[in-house]
């Protein structure tokens, strides 16, 4: 338990390192002098001049070697000090709180939705292995894999928004908002999900413990529960984890999409104008994100599994 | 019989959009960039087979262009990968100690961030730039074929008919050529299509989002950006990129079951 939680730990450390090296670079390689580029943003650009500028100059240390730079900028990311955005001049760390907020809702549903919709069908399918109904379902799976999840939500979009008028078709606001991008999500990774389910239960089903859980007495439902479930959950489980790319990613595509106002939406911008600051929080937040999740599914496997827990120490064993 | 079937499908799919490409570059080889403005919108006629769009632009040429791109990058990103990350992954299990660690180190940092992100990370570094989308993909890419290659060496490695052949005295590149490679090529050409496949989707997400190549460009992805603000006049030309796009994935996904299927056995 504690070494799972120290490689999520370290695993974190290696983020923001790695966001914060590439995201110092990319600060070098913006073009202009810097230090008249802060003063502009402070004084405003009619109000800048050669001391102004040195003035930025001196108390950033911009004149200290680029190593030194480099290090004062890690540490400046270390204690979550993320600077002001180089476009709006307000605190990223103000502007990206909601936007994590925002991301999150959409997450959690997508994930929620796309569960709602890969359980029942996997777990059918699963029982009626290679039956009509399997191979249907392993048909729309493939078809829908091969649709990026910007390509899903589009479609929804036409269909949904621009047709029927059922749903807004992009912004922020009460539910009907979050419907159509959280079941884009939810159709994507399902896609995937479900067939996983699916094997799962096909290998439990025919599996000698079912076997004799049905011959000693229990009835399908029975057996079901108290066998094959939780031997299903598991691998779907970790499978959740293993989407956690797939959701991050689809995050970014998916509210930019919709105009959806969290951190994915804010990368892809900050990114279209330079704003390096920007970039730099929002991409660590996704990536803190990806390791938050990771970290659940990972005490979530332990928590149901009891292969995982450190066993009663028995005598003579060791 | 039809898992037999798809593969072939594939084939027929992905040759299918080559040969696009073919009739374009023979009997048509327009600009993909150039506007005529009193043409926007044609309905398709011999003359433009696909239409045009929103600039009177030739949509097969655009089309075409948009899929040698596409195709273009999944081909060297891919190419890149396999050769970077098979020759890592048997340098890290073959010598093992500070090799391997070194090695997995560099690995961990590439996977501690979400693949998509580091692209955009990447692309923001030079925006718009061919070059840097490549280095970033295939840098996403190889991880794949690193995890894959090492652990196969890790356990081969001590196979008794390697064994034998080092006992034998036989060289690495042999022992590599004769007991390696067969065993892990199966595995390999099947991570080849999906990594095409990724690679495609790659580069259409971070188009679709408005931070990859830039317009005038032809990309499937910015393609269908620029397309959706003249959905309700003419959804027929959203539809290809859209279509496209499908293709493309769906093709080398269809390859990639086949092979796993054939060879894997």
């Amino acid at each position: 338990m504690i070494a799972l939680l120290k490689r999520r730990l370290l695993q974190a450390m290696l983020v923001a390192w790695s966001v914060g090296t590439l995201t110092f670079v990319l600060m070098h390689l913006l073009p202009g002098d810097f230090a008249y580029r802060i003063a502009a943003g402070r004084y405003g650009y009619d109000q800048v001049n050669k001391l102004a500028a040195d003035a930025v100059h001196v108390e950033l240390g911009l004149a200290d070697p680029a190593w030194l730079q480099y290090l004062s900028w890690l540490w400046d990311l270390l204690r979550f000090d993320l600077g002001n955005s180089l476009i709006s001049g307000a605190p990223v760390l103000q502007e990206i709180q909601h936007q994590l907020g925002h991301s999150l809702q959409l997450a959690l549903f997508a994930t929620v939705f796309s569960l709602l919709i890969a359980v029942p069908i996997g777990v059918y399918c699963g029982k009626r292995a290679k039956g009509p109904a399997d191979q249907l379902c392993l048909m729309i799976s493939t078809l829908l894999r091969a649709q990026p999840v910007f390509v899903i939500g589009l479609v929804l979009v036409l269909i949904f928004a621009l047709q029927l008028g059922w749903f807004p078709v992009a912004g922020f606001g009460g539910s009907q908002y979050l419907i159509l991008p959280a079941i884009s999500l939810a159709l994507t990774m399902a896609a995937l999900s479900n067939r996983i389910i699916r094997n799962n239960t096909a290998s439990v089903m025919g599996s000698p413990y079912m076997q004799f859980a049905r011959l000693k007495g229990l009835n399908a439902e029975q057996a079901f529960a108290r066998h094959a479930a939780p031997n299903i959950a598991l691998p779907v489980i970790a499978f959740v984890g293993v989407q956690a790319i797939a959701l991050i990613e689809g995050i970014v595509m998916i509210e930019s999409l919709f105009s959806w106002p969290g951190i994915g939406h804010a990368l892809a911008h900050a990114i279209f104008g330079r704003d390096v600051p920007m970039i730099q929080a929002s991409a660590l937040l996704m990536g803190l994100l990806f390791v938050l999740i990771n970290t659940v599914v990972d005490l979530l496997g332990y928590w149901l599994d009891p292969r995982q827990q450190p066993q009663p120490k028995k005598r003579g064993a060791q | 019989m039809m898992p037999r079937l798809l593969p072939l499908l594939g084939l027929v799919l992905l040759a299918a959009l080559l040969s696009l490409v073919a009739i374009d570059l023979l009997y048509f080889g327009r600009d993909p960039a150039l506007q005529q403005l009193q043409q926007v919108f044609l309905h398709p006629s011999p003359d433009h087979p696909l239409g045009t769009d929103q600039f009177g632009r030739c949509n097969l040429a655009r089309l075409s262009a948009a899929i040698q791109n596409s195709l273009l990058m999944s081909l060297l990103c891919v190419a890149t990968a396999a050769l970077l990350g098979t020759g890592a992954g048997l340098a890290a299990a073959w010598y093992q100690g500070w090799v391997d660690r070194c090695l997995s180190f560099i690995i961990n940092v590439l996977m501690a961030l979400p693949g998509l992100v580091l692209v955009l990370l990447f692309a923001a570094l030079i925006p718009g730039s061919f070059v840097m989308l490549y280095l970033a993909i295939s840098a996403v890419l190889w991880v794949e074929y690193f995890r894959l290659v090492r652990s196969a060496t890790l356990s081969l490695r001590h196979a008794p008919e390697v064994e034998a052949s080092m006992l034998y005295g036989f060289g690495k590149g042999y022992i590599l050529r004769r007991h390696l490679l067969p065993k892990l090529l199966p595995d390999l050409l099947s991570l080849a299509c999906f990594g095409a496949a990724s690679a495609i989707l790659a580069l259409a997400s971070i188009g679709f989002v408005y931070v990859g190549l830039k317009p005038p460009e032809a990309e499937l992805g910015l393609m269908m950006v620029e397309l959706l603000p003249y959905y309700s006049d003419a959804p027929w030309v959203l539809a290809q990129p859209l279509l496209t796009v499908f293709v493309l994935i769906l093709s080398f996904n269809l390859i990639a079951s086949g092979v796993r299927h054939d060879i894997g056995r």
